[in-house]
């Protein structure tokens, strides 16, 4: 039974890291890389949000922060560009996670809805700074070094590096699962204080699991700006991005491992694609809506959940089945 | 000498004064049993004991250190376990979980983050309590699944995790069948038979009366009177006290 549950897993690492080889236009690849990082960032965001309960939407701020450090760093180091500047996403990550931990402290003293107001507040200051101070570029922008690698094979290296992204986010969120700390954040999730009552030292819980959280995202951000070349404040500091990453983690199954991969595999390469198509970046808000009055309706609890309920249900049915023919052939035997 | 002393706890919620230079005394292996018409302060007690509430005035010593003030994570990590009237458990761990969540009242917080969900032992000593409630066969169950009844024991099992010395038990017998008032009841005596000593919140008469060694009476946020289930059930100011508060108690008192 445990192997058998690994299979969707090892088949969906093996068609995804197969993709590029068999998809080679540039065009769907460029969807490839955007979808892998939506899928690190969910992933990431559900380890603490998912677990917690406490829904954060202010992880623009670290995509923010990781995207700016790519650029300011590469920039005035005079990094030659090419592969060695992936090397500015730990460094993203780390900086995302260390501006997070101010931002948690205060936060983290509220719940539920003024949790999820005071993250928004907090992302607009950062916003608005950073669309207001001189070294974002301001509304221009920032262009990066221009690494010049040839078109067919450009997509590949971020490619791999952001399936890198999403194996390490779902590997950490499995291990946290595991961990005492994970269950720690899921009592939180259940009920705060009755946790603390019982000996979890819920602040730090918290604040350590919001600061983890932000690294995968931070370093997403900095693959992100790598990849596109140029950025600008209000796209990398940008509100749809949270609201994205929490309905991704919503449609697959918020708390669950392969939730929200799934939400944003199915979400990020839909609306890449719909970009793509009708070159209209904005008609994917417009489905995206119905979907979600959707999934509401008829899978409030995600995907994952919905299948998963539907498959324990038939199987005990099925066993309930066979043990009652059991019982009639013991019967008409005697 | 007393294990848990109360001494002139005053606490007020706005213009109500839930708790009045209320003492109380709970010695070192004794049932105390804790009574008093609905809004006479008890919850109110066990919150500022157990660091939910803080107290306005007054201090709460515990083995003769001073634990006023402790947040609710300090006091259990002290010996203090407690369960609530209206139970809380994690309702979508599984009962497992549940126990586990409890059992790291000494550990670091960093101990968490490297250390996985359960030692052996831990599984193991938890199990052995489910065991003890009776409730072990529904481990791998999701806790919200649980009977009212059976979450009541699932709460007795968690606190025993952390082996406390003295266990504040809030309605115990609330809302559950005789047949698990008695099991409650029984293991009560168990424990207490080890050494685990408890202050019993109840409005079940019978269930104070034959299981207390002591009862304190509190009316108006203050304590009016302590003493054997006797001497308390012959007081006179304790019929006072349940008929001010137009209680159907009263004949419980009483005639129990």
């Amino acid at each position: 039974m445990r192997l058998w549950s690994r299979v969707p897993w090892a088949l969906g690492l093996v068609a995804l890291a197969l993709f590029p080889v068999v998809v080679t236009n540039p065009a769907y690849t460029t969807i490839g890389v955007f979808t892998l990082i939506y899928m690190a960032c969910a992933s990431s965001w559900n380890m603490f949000s998912g677990y917690t309960g406490y829904i954060a939407l202010g992880s623009a701020v670290s995509y923010g922060v990781g995207a700016y450090t790519m650029a300011l760093v590469s920039i005035h180091a005079n990094m030659a560009p090419g592969a060695a500047m992936f090397w500015l996403a730990p460094l993203g990550g780390l900086i995302a996670t260390v501006v997070a931990l101010p931002i948690g402290a205060i936060a983290l003293r509220v719940r539920r809805h003024t949790f999820v107001v005071i993250t928004i507040a907090i992302f607009f200051v950062f916003q608005l700074t950073a669309i207001n101070v001189g070294f974002t570029g301001s509304t221009s922008g920032l262009i990066l070094p221009f690494i010049s690698w040839n078109e067919s094979y450009y997509n590949l290296p971020f490619y791999y590096v952001a399936l890198g992204l999403v194996i390490f986010a779902t590997a950490l969120s499995a291990l946290v699962r595991r961990s005492r700390f994970g269950l720690q954040m899921l009592a939180i999730r259940d009920d705060e204080d009755r946790a603390l009552g019982l000996g979890v030292r819920t602040t730090a819980v918290k604040l350590t699991g919001f600061a983890f959280a932000q690294f995968t995202i931070g370093m997403a951000g900095a693959l992100y700006a790598m990849f596109v070349g140029q950025i600008f404040p209000q796209f990398v500091f940008d509100p749809l991005f949270d609201v994205s990453i929490a309905l991704m983690a919503f449609l697959g199954g918020l708390g669950t491992l392969a939730g929200p991969l799934l939400g944003a595999l199915i979400l990020e390469s839909f609306q890449q694609w719909l970009t793509l198509s009708f070159s209209n970046s904005s008609l994917y808000l417009i489905l995206f809506g119905a979907l979600f009055l959707l999934v509401i309706l008829f899978m409030p609890q995600g995907i994952v959940v919905f299948v998963r309920d539907r498959v324990t249900r038939r199987a005990a049915r099925e066993k309930a089945a066979v043990a009652a023919a059991e019982t009639t052939l013991a019967g008409s035997r005697a | 000498m007393a294990l848990l002393s109360v001494d002139g706890v005053s606490r007020a919620f706005g213009g109500v004064q839930a708790l009045q230079g209320c003492s109380l005394e709970v010695s070192e292996g004794s049932i105390a049993g804790l009574i008093g018409p609905n809004g006479s302060g008890k919850t109110t007690l066990f919150n500022v004991v157990t660091g939910y509430v803080r107290a306005d005035q007054g201090v709460v010593r515990f083995r003769d250190e001073d634990v006023t003030g402790l947040k609710p994570n300090q006091v259990f990590a002290r010996g203090i376990g407690r369960t609530f009237q209206l139970t809380r458990i994690f309702e979508r761990l599984s009962v497992l979980e549940n126990m586990l969540v409890a059992t790291q009242r000494s550990e670091g917080w960093l101990r968490g983050l490297t250390r996985s969900k359960s030692s052996a032992e831990e599984v193991a000593t938890a199990l052995e309590l489910l065991e003890f409630v009776g409730i072990a066969e529904l481990a791998d169950l999701q806790a919200g699944a649980l009977s009212y009844g059976q979450r009541k024991l699932l709460e007795l099992a968690y606190v025993l995790v952390a082996d406390p010395k003295v266990i504040l038990l809030d309605e115990p017998a609330g809302g559950v069948n005789l047949t698990l008032i008695n099991r409650i009841a029984e293991k009560i005596r168990a424990l207490n038979a080890q050494g685990t000593t408890f202050l019993i919140v109840e409005h079940n008469m019978e269930f104070v009366m034959s299981l207390c060694d002591r009862v304190t009476v509190m009316h108006q946020g203050c304590n009016l009177v302590s003493g054997t289930p006797e001497e308390v059930r012959r007081d006179p100011r304790v019929l006072d006290a349940y008929l001010g508060g137009g209680d159907d108690e009263l004949e419980e008192v009483a005639g129990g």
